[in-house]
C-alpha cells in the first residue's frame, strides 16, 4: 500500500509523458485524483490502527535502508500534498502551455519526491527525496517561467542546495556518532543521549540552515519573492503550498527529536528569528505593489508563525503548526490562483492598475474574498484555528514573543484587505473593463478550496486527532527531562 | 598477468592491421578484444595468483589484488566506450586509424600497469607509457596548430613532472635501499623517517599532483584539453585521470601509509586550492572543453580528499567516485562531440536551444550534468557522499566543509550548459548524432542512474 502511494505519481508522470501533449493534463488529473483516493483509503485504515510500514535493505555500506512509514503526521502531510496536486493540475487547464506533457509530468514527478519526503524514515533516503524535489520544480520554473527566470531560478536552486548540503554533512556526522552506524530514524532518535551537547549545538545549525532556507525564515528568505513572481503559477503553488511544508515538517520529524540538546540551546534564538521574520515580512508585504510578491511576503509571515509554534515545544504549538501548515497550504494555493486569474485576464499583477473587478466578475469576487478572509484568520475559517493555537502556544512560552507574533494578524489584515480593496472594489480601470468571470476549472478549484476552508475551520478535530499521537511522541523525545 | 599480455597483444595487433589492410574492421575487432579482456579480468577476481612470465616470478614487480582488478576492469570498460565513439569519430581519417588505435591500446596497457605495480620502477614505466601515448595523441591533428601546441605543451610540462618523479624515487631509494613497495612500507612504518625520505615523497607527490592536474600544477590541463581532438580529450579527462588516481592511491596506501601524516598539510592545501580554483575559474569560461577541464580539476580536488582519508580505507569511496566521474565524463563527450560537429563550435553557446532541437539529447546531457554536479539520485551524488563520509569518519571536517561550499559553486557552471539548452533560442542547424554516439550517451546516462540507485555491488568490491 505504502509503496503504491509512493510510486503512483511516478507512474502517472511516465504515462502523462507518453500520451503526448493533447491528453497530458487530463491523464495527470486522473492520476493525481487516483492518488488522492488512495490517500483517503490510507487515512481511513490508519484510524483503524493499521500500521503502514515498508522496510528493505538498500545500500549495504553505508547502511541505508528503504524505510518508509506513515504515522499521523505523515498522513496529514500526504493529505495536504495529494489534495493540492490535483487542484494545481486542474488550475493548469484552459491555459496555453507549450510542451504540456513535460509540464505535467514534472508536476507529478515533484509529487513523487514530496510524498517520498513525508514517508522516508531513513535519513539518507529522506535526504535524497528532499533534493529530488528540487529538480522538477526548478525545471518547471526555468522553462515555463517569466522573463527574469534564468537568474532567479538559479539563485533559488543554488541557495536551497547550499542549505541542503550542510544538512548532508549533519547526517554524515550523525552516522558516525551512531554506534550502530545507520541512518534509520529509530536509531537516530536514540542518539540524543550519545551525542554531546556541544556537538548537538553545531549539528543544530547544519540542519536548521537547510530548513530555514526552504521555509524560509528571515534572513534566509531572499530567494523567495523573486522565484514566486517568476515561476509559472503551478510551480509557485507547489513551492508555497507544499514544498515549504516539507521544511516545517522536517523541523518536527528530524530536528526536534534527534537534537534535543541543540534545540534547547538554540531553540529560543530560532524562535526569536521566526518572530522577527513575522513582523519584518508583514511590513514588507504592506509595501508591495505586485500581487504575487505581496502573497510571497505574506507567506513568509505565515510560515514564520508556523515555525515559531514548533520551537515552543508545546503540544498546542505543534498541533497549531500542523493545522496551520494544512490551512496555509490550501489558502496560498487559492491566493496564487486568484493572482494568476487576474494576470491571465488583465496581463498585469500591478495592484495600482487594477480595481473594480467585483462589478465585472462577481463569482470570482466571492471566492477570492473567502480565501482572503481565511488567510487573515477570520473565525470560522481554517486560518483562525491554526493561528489561534499557534499564538496560544507562543503565549505560554513567552508573552512578549506572543505580542509581537500577534502583530501578524493585524498587519495581515492591513495588507490583505487593502489589496482586496484596491483590486476588487472601486471603479473599474482600463485593464479591468473587460474581465471574464471564472472558467469552469477555476471555479471548481476555488470552490473546492472554499469548502475546505470552512470544513477545516469548523471541524479541525479531524486533523488534531490524526496528528496528536505523533506529536506526543515527538515532544516526548524533544523535551529534555 | 595474462590480461596485461593480452592488452599488449591487442596493441601490437593494431600495428599489424595496417599491413594486412583490415582498417575498416579494426575497431570492431578491438571492441571484441576489449570485451574478452574485460571478462578475463573479472575471472581473475579474488585469485591473487603470483604473477610470472614463462616461469620467472614477477612478484617484486607487479601484483594483482582486488583493488587492481576492479580498477583494471573499469579502465577496460571506459576504453571500450571511447573506442565505440572512435568508430565514427575517425571515419574520415582512415589512414591513421591503426596508429591511433594502437596508441590508445598502449595507454590502456600503461593504465593496467599503474593499477597493479609493486615496484617503483614499474610505477615509473607505467606513468611514462600513459604519458607518452597521451603526448602523441594530444598532438595527433598534425595540421592543426592548436593540437600541435597542446601536444608540445603537455610534453614539456609532463617531462618536468617525470623528472620530479624520478628524483623522488631516487631519494626514497636512497633512504630505504629498495624499489619494492613492501620494503618501502616497512621503512615508512618504522618511524624516525629521514629528511631524504620525506623530500623524496614530496617530490613524488608533486609529480602526481601534476598528473592529476591539481592546483598549482594544473596549468597544462585547460590548454591541452582545449587543443586536443575532442575524442582524445574525452580519453584524457576520464581514463587518464582515474588511472593516475588509482596509482596515487595505491602508492600512498601501500608504500607510504606511515608517512601520510607527514604530508597531510600539503595534501590539505593542494586539495583546497584544487577544488576552489578549479571551480571558480570554471565559472568564467565560455569554451565547453575548458569548462570540463576546470571541472575535472575540481573533481581532482574531491578525489584528493579520498586520498587524505587513506588511513580509514577510502578505496571503495575513491573507486565509486572514479566510476561515476568517468562514466558521466564519457557520456558528456558522447553527447557533446556531435554537437560540436554539427554546430562547428566548441563553446557553451553551441548548446543553445538544444532542448527544442533535440530534446532527447538535451535530456541525456542534463542527467549527466546533474550527476557531475552531485545531485541525487544520480551516481555523482553518492560519489560525493562516500568521499565526504570517509572524510568525516577521519575527522576531516574542515576540508569537508570546503568541499561542500565548492559543490555549491560547481552547480553554477554545470547549469550554464543546462540553461543554454533550455532557455536560449535554437538556430536552424539540426544535431543528429549517429547510432554509436546515441548508444554510448544513453548507456552512460542509464549507468549513472543505475549505479546511483544500486551501488551495492560496486561498493562491495573493495571490502
Amino acid at each position: 500500500m505504502i509503496l503504491l502511494l509512493l510510486f503512483i505519481p511516478l507512474i502517472a508522470a511516465a504515462a502523462v509523458w507518453l500520451v503526448g501533449n493533447k491528453l497530458a493534463s487530463r491523464i495527470a488529473l486522473i492520476g493525481s485524483v487516483f492518488q488522492l483516493i488512495l490517500t483517503f483509503v490510507v487515512y481511513l485504515q490508519y484510524k483503524n490502527n493499521e500500521v503502514f510500514y515498508f522496510f528493505q535493505e538498500w545500500i549495504a555500506t553505508p547502511k541505508i535502508s528503504f524505510h518508509l512509514a506513515a504515522d499521523g503526521l505523515s498522513i496529514a502531510m500526504l493529505l495536504l500534498t495529494n489534495f493540492l496536486v490535483p487542484l494545481i493540475i486542474l488550475s493548469g487547464f484552459n491555459r496555453e502551455i507549450n510542451n504540456a506533457r513535460s509540464y505535467f509530468a514534472l508536476i507529478l514527478g515533484m509529487q513523487f519526491a514530496l510524498v517520498g519526503v513525508f514517508l522516508a524514515m531513513d535519513g539518507l533516503l529522506y535526504y535524497i527525496f528532499w533534493e529530488l524535489a528540487l529538480i522538477p520544480v526548478y525545471f518547471i520554473a526555468l522553462i515555463w517561467g517569466g522573463a527574469d527566470r534564468v537568474k532567479v531560478t538559479l539563485k533559488f536552486f543554488i541557495y536551497t542546495l547550499a542549505g541542503s548540503l550542510f544538512m548532508l554533512l549533519g547526517f554524515i556526522a550523525l552516522y558516525w556518532y551512531n554506534p550502530g552506524q545507520s541512518f534509520d530514524i529509530r536509531e537516530l532518535y536514540r542518539l540524543s543521549e550519545v551525542v554531546s551537547p556541544e556537538v548537538q549545538s553545531w549539528l543544530f545549525w547544519a540542519f536548521f540552515i537547510a530548513f530555514a532556507i526552504k521555509i524560509p525564515i528571515v534572513p534566509f528568505h531572499t530567494w523567495q519573492a523573486d522565484t514566486y513572481q517568476q515561476a509559472p503559477t503551478q510551480a509557485t503553488m507547489l513551492l508555497s503550498g507544499i514544498m515549504l511544508k516539507m521544511a516545517t515538517y522536517s523541523l518536527m520529524r528530524w530536528l526536534l527529536p534527534i537534537l534535543p540538546e541543540g534545540v534547547a540551546q538554540w531553540g529560543p534564538f530560532a524562535l526569536g528569528l521566526c518572530v522577527f521574520g513575522i513582523v519584518y515580512a508583514s511590513i514588507i508585504a504592506i509595501m508591495q505593489k505586485d500581487l504575487k510578491r505581496l502573497f510571497a511576503y505574506s507567506s513568509v509571515a505565515h510560515v514564520g508563525l508556523i515555525s515559531a509554534g514548533i520551537f515552543t515545544l508545546t503540544t498546542v504549538g505543534l498541533q497549531g503548526s500542523v493545522v496551520q501548515m494544512l490551512a496555509h497550504g490550501v489558502n496560498v494555493v487559492g491566493l496564487f490562483l486568484c493572482a494568476d486569474i487576474i494576470l491571465n485576464r488583465t496581463k498585469t499583477n500591478d495592484i495600482a492598475s487594477l480595481g473594480g473587478i467585483r462589478s465585472v466578475a462577481p463569482k470570482f469576487n466571492t471566492l477570492f474574498l473567502i480565501v482572503v478572509l481565511a488567510s487573515i484568520a477570520l473565525p470560522l475559517t481554517n486560518g483562525f484555528i491554526g493561528e489561534f493555537m499557534l499564538l496560544f502556544g507562543i503565549y505560554t512560552y513567552n508573552i512578549w514573543a506572543a505580542v509581537f507574533a500577534g502583530l501578524t494578524i493585524i498587519l495581515g489584515a492591513v495588507y490583505m484587505l487593502r489589496m482586496f480593496q484596491n483590486t476588487m472594489l472601486g471603479e473599474t480601470k482600463a485593464s479591468t473593463k473587460v474581465f471574464e468571470d471564472l472558467k469552469w476549472n477555476e471555479w471548481a478549484v476555488l470552490g473546492i478550496i472554499a469548502v475546505v476552508i470552512f470544513v477545516m475551520g469548523l471541524y479541525p478535530k479531524i486533523i488534531l486527532d490524526l496528528t496528536a499521537p505523533s506529536i506526543d511522541a515527538i515532544l516526548n523525545q524533544a523535551i529534555i527531562k | 598477468m595474462n590480461t596485461l599480455i593480452l592488452c599488449v597483444g591487442l596493441g601490437l595487433f593494431c600495428l599489424v592491421a595496417e599491413l594486412i589492410n583490415i582498417r575498416k574492421l579494426l575497431l570492431p575487432i578491438l571492441l571484441v578484444g576489449l570485451g574478452v579482456l574485460f571478462v578475463f579480468t573479472l575471472t581473475t577476481w579474488g585469485t591473487e595468483l603470483p604473477p610470472s612470465i614463462w616461469g620467472f616470478s614477477m612478484e617484486t614487480m607487479i601484483r594483482f589484488d582486488n583493488f587492481s582488478i576492479a580498477f583494471s576492469a573499469l579502465a577496460i570498460f571506459i576504453t571500450a566506450l571511447v573506442f565505440m565513439l572512435a568508430i565514427d569519430y575517425y571515419k574520415t581519417e582512415e589512414n591513421h586509424i591503426t596508429d591511433y588505435a594502437s596508441i590508445l591500446m598502449f595507454t590502456l596497457t600503461g593504465a593496467l600497469v599503474l593499477f597493479s605495480y609493486w615496484n617503483m620502477a614499474m610505477l615509473y614505466l607505467g606513468i611514462e607509457i600513459v604519458s607518452i601515448s597521451m603526448y602523441i595523441m594530444a598532438g595527433s591533428r598534425k595540421f592543426d596548430t592548436r593540437s600541435n601546441e597542446a601536444g608540445f605543451k603537455y610534453f614539456l610540462m609532463g617531462a618536468f613532472a617525470s623528472g620530479f618523479l624520478l628524483m623522488g624515487i631516487a631519494m626514497v631509494y636512497g633512504a630505504t635501499g629498495s624499489f619494492v613497495i613492501e620494503e618501502i612500507a616497512l621503512y615508512a612504518n618504522g618511524g624516525n623517517l629521514s629528511p631524504l625520505f620525506i623530500t623524496g615523497l614530496v617530490l613524488i607527490l608533486i609529480a602526481f599532483f601534476f598528473k592529476v592536474s591539481a592546483v598549482p600544477f594544473h596549468f597544462w590541463s585547460p590548454d591541452v584539453y582545449e587543443g586536443s581532438p575532442a575524442l582524445v580529450t574525452a580519453f584524457m579527462s576520464t581514463l587518464v585521470k582515474i588511472t593516475m588516481f588509482g596509482a596515487f592511491y595505491r602508492l600512498l596506501s601501500l608504500a607510504f601509509p606511515g608517512a601520510i601524516s607527514e604530508v597531510y598539510t600539503i595534501l590539505f592545501i593542494v586539495a583546497t586550492l584544487t577544488m576552489s580554483l578549479g571551480n571558480l575559474i570554471a565559472i568564467t569560461q565560455v569554451s565547453f572543453k575548458r569548462i570540463l577541464a576546470y571541472s575535472g580539476i575540481s573533481h581532482a580536488g574531491y578525489m584528493l580528499i579520498a586520498i587524505m582519508a587513506i588511513p580509514v580505507d577510502s578505496s571503495a569511496a575513491l573507486f565509486y567516485y572514479t566510476i561515476s566521474y568517468a562514466i558521466a565524463g564519457v557520456g558528456i563527450f558522447a553527447a557533446a562531440i556531435p554537437v560540436f560537429f554539427f554546430m562547428n563550435n566548441e563553446k557553451v553557446e553551441a548548446f543553445n536551444g538544444l532542448g527544442k532541437k533535440n530534446p532527447a539529447l538535451a535530456f541525456i546531457i542534463t542527467i549527466l550534468m546533474l550527476s557531475m554536479a552531485g545531485i541525487p539520485p544520480f551516481a555523482g551524488f553518492l560519489a560525493k557522499y562516500y568521499v565526504f563520509s570517509k572524510a568525516v569518519e577521519f575527522n576531516l571536517y574542515a576540508i569537508t566543509i570546503i568541499a561542500i561550499i565548492n559543490s555549491i559553486i560547481g552547480v553554477y557552471y554545470y547549469f550554464k550548459v543546462i540553461l543554454a539548452m533550455y532557455t536560449q533560442e535554437p538556430d536552424g542547424i539540426e544535431v543528429k548524432p549517429t547510432t554509436l554516439y546515441w548508444t554510448v550517451a544513453i548507456a552512460c546516462a542509464l549507468l549513472v542512474i543505475v549505479i546511483g540507485i544500486l551501488p551495492n555491488t560496486l561498493m562491495g568490491l573493495m571490502s
